[in-house]
């Protein structure tokens, strides 16, 4: 039997190894990453193997994180070309990828994505502040009267601030492996936690403690994970009026009928409002690209050219249509010019 | 010495036992009857919620099988379509054929003007109308200079409109189609220009972005290609290993371990099988990620424990005296495995397979690991081709914001249900008409 398993065992080799060779000329572009950046990017592809004699690049959606383990893993066919991210790279990211030979990386900026805090048609509208959102949300909130850290135990949203309503705090949103909860809290519960005097006394003397106490999201009950299917938490709020949810802007602007996006700090969570900066919560979303795979993977050059295209990237370009929120115009121009020359991140 | 011990059983008449036991009778008939009810309540209730999830999925997918198209009049001017007027194939299938269908529509609706009001008028129709109009023009180059009315493909808002999944009664800022979009419709419909086709695009093409012109072809082809994988891998060595298990090994201490070994193999989450198809295909053999191959072998590790405990049941149900008879005959031990008992154990072997298979089919989490989440519009024409399958699709799918992919999820979900029970099916057929009983 072990004769009759060695002889599968070397045979599979065999076959796996001529089929090894037969990658070694890739002729689509690999993207991986972000899974918010993937309705764009996908759009973009399509446009591109559309509209030219490239193929249709292939794009997998893995998370940031796990786009750039794979981006990073080095330079050659097997290795992607593409990494999507909804944040921008980190430093020991770019770490990993010098360590593993992928020296020029080029940034590219592709436009914003808000993240909303909505509600069912069905309830009155709840103008919030990030201030409310933290105070709501956080895990441990100083108390009041003597300034001291305890329990978060709000149970309505009018405890938070009695201009509010009555009504129960509960909140769907990501769990912590997904990119929109990062943003979340880089933007929502790290600015709340400031205007709390108590926590920036706590900043001064134990910053690391300040900063958990910040992003730690309470595990009550009051926030509820719901899993990465924005459409579910779209589904699951119009089924319970009470519950807010927080998701991309783009299910936001689809499901206009069934839900509402509350305004944060009074800014209504609209198109020209996250455009121009004036809605508090958006994030940048971006693309990296191996410069050493340019000129080797045919395309590339001539995608990065279609994505930062006016007509894909621009303010009534098609990724505007699937709920991108285009960068100003100056600011666009910019980033098309450096990416279509190449230009790296600084080492 | 034997005689019944009458001093300590109570002497009973027969009348007495019958009372006791009719005493007890309406008690025990209870609780059968209170047995009977509860399997009946869990069936109905396993039947109901079978009921609502096929419900669910055929009410919310099944308008997906159609596809809205408008008829618009296109005329196939020679001036931008030919402007040498030489009939060079290269220069027809260069010319600007989104000019054309613009033009089509403003001729339908004259009295719109400025910019913004023409983008929602050219929003009607899909944006893959020009490429239609080129593989028209392609395929009948006569029709240069010629004026015909077209049906072209609806955009997915349109379409999802006309099923009428979109409330015209809210305000037009809350629906995704305009107010104007929805007097043009009205308008076209009432000429009789809005018809509503079977969708071969759903499974005549790849993925796209634009919901109406999505289709579930690619993945349909990577299942295919992973599941052919599979098989030919999982079924020769299962079987075989199934047949040397339980005919030839000695039974010791290493083939109990075997044994245990499979078992467990069995229960072992699937994406585990896929982090080891990562680490030993993709890294250590340099396969390509995405490919139907890999998607294969990775799947074929999960299935083959299920095709041997399939085969090893199927073997054992094969009464020893046939084997016996075989040898008593003067057959080797080879001829008759080969000849008796592999024969009489096939159909059961089949059927373990197909349910594996059927398992393989639905699985998407191993491939996660593998690269097969992924967007691919190119349908895969072999094992190395980027692929993706059925089950990731639904995934893919499900997780967009567009609308209209909706109903495409549901419409998916019911293929793949369909194949499930096609195999699942053919497995109960195999087992009736061929299984043995002794």
């Amino acid at each position: 039997m072990i004769k009759q398993k060695l002889t599968l065992a070397v045979a599979a080799t065999f076959v796996l190894a001529g089929a090894a060779h037969a990658q070694s000329a890739r002729d689509y572009i690999s993207i991986v990453g972000s899974s918010t950046v993937y309705p764009f990017s996908t759009a973009v592809a399509e446009q591109f193997g559309k509209g030219s004699s490239f193929k249709t690049p292939k794009v997998e959606s893995t998370g940031t994180g796990g786009g750039f383990k794979l981006f990073c893993g080095g330079v050659g066919v097997q290795h992607p070309d593409i990494s999507n991210a909804s944040r921008a790279i980190k430093k020991s990211e770019i770490e990993t990828c010098a360590k593993n030979g992928v020296k020029d990386i080029v940034e590219v900026n592709i436009g914003f994505d808000g993240i909303v805090v909505a509600s069912s048609k069905k309830t009155k509208p709840m103008p919030l502040t990030i201030k409310d959102i933290w105070l709501a949300l956080a895990k441990e909130i100083p108390d009041p009267a003597t300034g001291k850290l305890v329990t978060n135990t709000l149970k309505t949203w009018k405890d938070v601030n009695p201009e509010l309503p009555a009504n129960k705090i509960e909140v769907l949103g990501p769990p912590p492996t997904s990119g929109t909860r990062d943003a979340f809290v880089e933007l929502v519960m790290d600015v709340g936690c400031k205007e709390f005097a108590a926590i920036k006394e706590l900043e001064k003397t134990d910053e690391k403690k300040a900063k958990a106490v910040c992003a730690t999201v309470r595990e009550d009950g009051a926030y509820i994970e719901a899993g990465e299917n924005d459409n579910l938490i779209v589904n699951k709020l119009v089924a319970n009026p009470n519950a807010l949810g927080i998701f991309g802007f783009s299910f936001l602007e689809e499901n206009l009928d069934k839900i509402q996006g509350e305004a944060v700090n009074g800014v209504e969570p609209d198109f020209e409002n996250i455009a121009s900066g004036k809605y508090p919560v958006s994030r940048p979303l971006f693309f990296y690209v191996k410069k050493a795979h340019v000129g080797v993977i045919p395309g590339i050059k001539e995608f990065i050219a279609e994505f930062t295209s006016e007509k894909a990237a621009g303010n009534e370009g098609y990724l505007a249509g699937k709920g991108l929120i285009p960068l100003p115009a100056d600011q666009r121009k910019q980033v098309a010019a450096d990416a279509n020359a190449l230009k790296t991140l600084a080492p | 010495m034997n005689k019944p011990n009458s001093a300590t059983v109570p002497a009973t008449s027969g009348r007495d036992i019958k009372t006791i036991v009719n005493a007890s009778l309406p008690r025990r008939h209870a609780a059968e009857r209170r047995f009977r009810w509860y399997g009946l309540i869990a069936i109905s209730l396993g039947l109901a919620f079978v009921v609502l999830m096929f419900a669910n999925i055929i009410g919310k997918g099944y308008s997906a099988f159609w596809q809205t198209y408008v008829q618009v009049p296109i005329s196939f001017d020679a001036a931008v379509l030919d402007p040498q007027g030489n009939r060079d194939a290269k220069a027809i299938e260069g010319a600007d054929y989104g000019a054309l269908v613009r033009a089509g529509l403003r001729a339908v609706f004259p009295n719109v003007q400025g910019r913004g009001e023409l983008r929602t008028l050219y929003a009607l129709v899909s944006s893959d109308a020009p490429q239609e109009l080129r593989r028209t023009v392609m395929a009948n180059p006569a029709l240069i200079g010629a004026t015909q009315e077209v049906w072209l493909l609806a955009s997915a808002t349109v379409d999802t409109f006309v099923k009428g999944n979109i409330d015209r009664t809210l305000d037009e800022t809350e629906r995704p189609i305009k107010d104007n979009q929805v007097a043009w419709i009205d308008k076209l419909a009432a000429a009789g220009k809005v018809e509503q086709r079977f969708n071969t695009l759903l499974f005549g093409s790849g993925d796209s972005r634009e919901p109406e012109q999505a289709g579930i072809r690619g993945a349909l082809m990577g299942s295919f290609y992973t599941l052919l994988v599979t098989f030919l891998l999982s079924f020769p060595i299962g079987v075989a290993t199934a047949v040397y298990l339980e005919e030839f090994a000695p039974k010791n201490r290493w083939t109990d371990l075997i044994e245990v070994n499979i078992n467990n193999l069995a229960a072992v989450p699937s994406i585990v099988f896929g982090l080891l198809g990562l680490a030993v295909f993709i890294n250590f053999f340099g396969l390509p990620r995405s490919a139907p191959l890999v998607g294969g072998l990775v799947l074929s590790l999960m299935t083959l424990p299920v095709i041997i405990i399939a085969g090893r049941a199927a073997l054992t149900s094969v009464p020893p005296s046939i084997r016996e008879a075989a040898l008593g005959m003067g057959a080797s031990k080879l001829q008759m495995v080969g000849h008796h008992v592999l024969p009489l154990a096939l159909p059961g072997m089949l059927t373990g397979s197909i349910i594996g298979m059927a398992r393989a089919l639905g699985e998407s989490a191993p491939l996660l690991m593998i690269g097969m989440v992924a967007f691919i519009v190119d349908v895969p024409r072999g094992f190395m081709d980027p692929a993706t399958v059925l089950p990731v699709q639904i995934y893919l799918w499900a997780d967009l914001p567009e609308r209209a992919f909706v109903e495409r999820t549901s419409a998916a979900i019911m293929v793949l249900l369909g194949f499930m029970i096609l195999m699942n099916g053919l497995a109960i057929v195999l087992r009736k008409r061929f299984e043995r009983r002794w």
